[in-house]
């Protein structure tokens, strides 16, 4: 039994290194795959949405499908604090998580009653109030074209300045340095006693509560960790593209956040990671290859329900278990 | 001013009257079979697009019936073929499953007719204003409450008054005794998805006519029609055809007081309604809370 859990443990070490050596090292091998460092950028922050939307969906076993909605208000905060207020990209970072939590807040304070296939609908009915604000509200988000005419700052940091304007590769470690930041956060958090809770409630709600849990708090913190990790991804997102849209806001976002944990395997802490870059990935080249590249997703979505719904990381555990 | 009012409230009501069709088709599915169907959107397009092909050939009235039994056969099928493999599992993979669906059928529809949209008729006879004063009150519109009423009544006198729908009903309260008791439960799932997107169907060609035809005409339609489960109450038909009718007529005011909060307010409404009653209008205590 112990040498089982060191080798397992050694095991988890090794991909550890793997990943961050990978992820470290992204704009320099990407070209060479045909990829570019925006590509790469836009992957890493994808996969941070996508972990941030597991940390509820595969570790406390509540699934959201409108994670866009502090996705886009984290987007919307950047853009706006950079356009109107000043032109600081750290600001503008912060605001946009604290109105993406916030907004989280409120809502969860709403919905964390609810279970199941009705929590989900909840979700998805809440995430669409933001995008119709954002494509209404013509004079300061831009409606429909989406907000432009800002762009990222390069960051002062006093004795020094980080062209993340510029310079793709600056921009892509400042958005590895959050990455890293969020994943070492939330590892940290899922290991706390308190990330334990959140397993045990996945697990088994009900013995949870016997055993004096106060599961809707839990769940409500949960749902908030989650989201502010979500704003800052999206915060990110619109800096990446120094531009943002109702459209990431809005019901099909959050689908492909989900279906990027899936994929990836929503059981294992990396598996959104390697959704996401076989997603994002997919959808660049398939967006270049056909008009009809909503109908190509489309059949990938429902392949992935029917043929891989542990995801891959599901199957590769499980295959070696076997 | 009054004028403007009724206007905008009647408006609402017909708005509220396809919220609430397609509503009550989603709510079948999601009910019996605990799916809730992205795709119903889709199938709203399609029954647009039927009756666009169709009407030509057998007329508007005859379009009226056969395009959303057209659909509801695809509907048939669709569900032996796809949705039917994800019964009983999280609802994470329905839902994945009919977001795919709904970019397969959306994307579909611009193949064969293109992104544009086409012209639809109306018959000539509905499409005058029946008084000068109340020139809102054109014969479609009334049409189109009525034939929405129809459907409606005719749903609930299923449900209430045949065997089929007594088994719909009993289903959606134990499936596993109504299995037991000897129902085949597969045939009635099927039959029961095929009846929800009968009535997307017919939505469909109705709506049409007045939002114009193209493949992303349900994409509005969709998120009211969850707003209008959630505020009626999960599990409860009348309730769902009560919030329909109620965030229509609640978005038709807002548009004469506060036309940027005309789709803000339903929200309002379904943050209210959550907090207040959670369990929505009319649903009952416990139930998939």
């Amino acid at each position: 039994m112990t040498s089982v859990s060191a080798s397992a443990d050694r095991n988890k070490q090794v991909w550890n290194v793997i990943v961050w050596l990978l992820l470290l090292t992204m704009p320099y091998w990407m070209p060479l795959t045909g990829g570019y460092t925006a590509l790469a950028s836009r992957v890493l922050v994808l996969a941070l949405a996508a972990m941030a939307l597991n940390f509820l969906l595969g570790f406390t076993g509540v699934l959201s499908f409108g994670h866009a909605a502090y996705f886009g208000l984290g987007a919307y905060g950047v853009g706006m604090t950079i356009k109107y207020l000043v032109p600081s990209t750290g600001l503008g970072i912060i605001v946009g998580i604290l109105i993406g939590t916030l907004a989280a807040a409120l809502i969860g304070a709403l919905i964390v009653k609810l279970r199941g296939v009705y929590f989900a609908m909840v979700t998805i009915a809440f995430g669409q109030v933001f995008y119709f604000i954002a494509f209404r509200w013509n004079s300061v988000t831009g409606g429909d074209d989406g907000l432009s005419g800002w762009r990222r700052v390069p960051i002062d940091l006093g004795f020094t300045q980080i062209d993340i304007l510029g310079n793709d590769k600056a921009f892509y470690y400042l958005v590895l340095f959050c990455f890293a930041l969020s994943a070492g956060a939330m590892a940290f958090i899922l290991k706390s006693p308190f990330g334990r809770t959140l397993l045990a409630i996945r697990e088994n709600e009900r013995r949870a509560r016997f055993l004096g849990i106060p599961v809707e708090r839990h769940i409500w913190l949960s749902f908030v960790i989650s989201c502010f990790f979500v704003s800052l991804a999206g915060a990110l997102y619109a800096l990446l593209n120094n531009f943002t849209d109702p459209r990431a806001l809005r019901w099909d976002q959050s689908g492909n956040f989900v279906i990027m944990a899936v994929l990836g395997g929503m059981r294992s802490f990396w598996g959104p990671l390697i959704g996401a870059v076989i997603f994002v990935v997919l959808q660049d080249y398939v967006s270049t290859q056909t008009e009809y590249w909503m109908s190509i997703i489309g059949i990938f979505f429902m392949a992935v329900v029917l043929f891989f719904p542990r995801g891959v990381l599901g199957m590769l555990k499980r295959k070696r278990a076997a | 001013m009054t004028t403007l009012i009724l206007f905008n409230i009647f408006n609402g009501l017909i708005v509220g009257a396809f919220y609430a069709l397609m509503a009550l088709g989603l709510s079948l599915i999601l009910n019996l079979s605990g799916v809730i169907n992205f795709a119903h959107g889709g199938f709203l397009a399609l029954g647009g697009y039927f009756a666009y092909m169709l009407i030509p050939v057998i007329g508007f009235w005859g379009a009226l019936l056969v395009a959303p039994a057209l659909v509801a056969v695809l509907g048939l099928i669709i569900e032996r073929i796809l949705i039917r493999r994800i019964y009983g599992r999280d609802p994470l993979y329905g839902l994945l499953l009919t977001f795919g669906l709904a970019f397969v059928l959306q994307d579909a529809t611009r193949y064969f007719w293109g992104a544009q949209s086409l012209p639809y008729q109306i018959p000539t006879v509905l499409a005058s204003p029946l008084s000068s004063q109340f020139f809102f009150l054109t014969g479609y519109r009334l049409f189109m409450i009525a034939i929405v009423a129809i459907a409606v009544i005719g749903l609930f006198l299923i449900l209430n008054r045949t065997r089929l729908g007594m088994r719909i009903r009993a289903g959606t309260l134990d499936l596993d005794t109504v299995s037991a008791l000897g129902v085949n439960v597969r045939l009635l799932r099927n039959v029961n998805f095929a009846l929800g997107i009968f009535l997307a169907g017919l939505a469909g060609v109705l709506a049409a006519g007045m939002l114009g035809l193209q493949p992303t005409i349900g994409d509005s339609l969709i998120m009211p029609s969850f707003v209008a489960i959630i505020v009626g109450g999960l599990g409860s038909l009348p309730g769902t055809l009560l919030g329909g009718l109620l965030i229509g007529v609640a978005s038709g005011l807002t548009t004469v007081i506060f036309p940027s909060a005309t789709e803000a307010v339903m929200y309002v409404m379904m943050g209210l309604v959550l907090l207040l009653r959670p369990r929505g209008l009319l649903g009952e205590e416990g139930r998939l809370q």
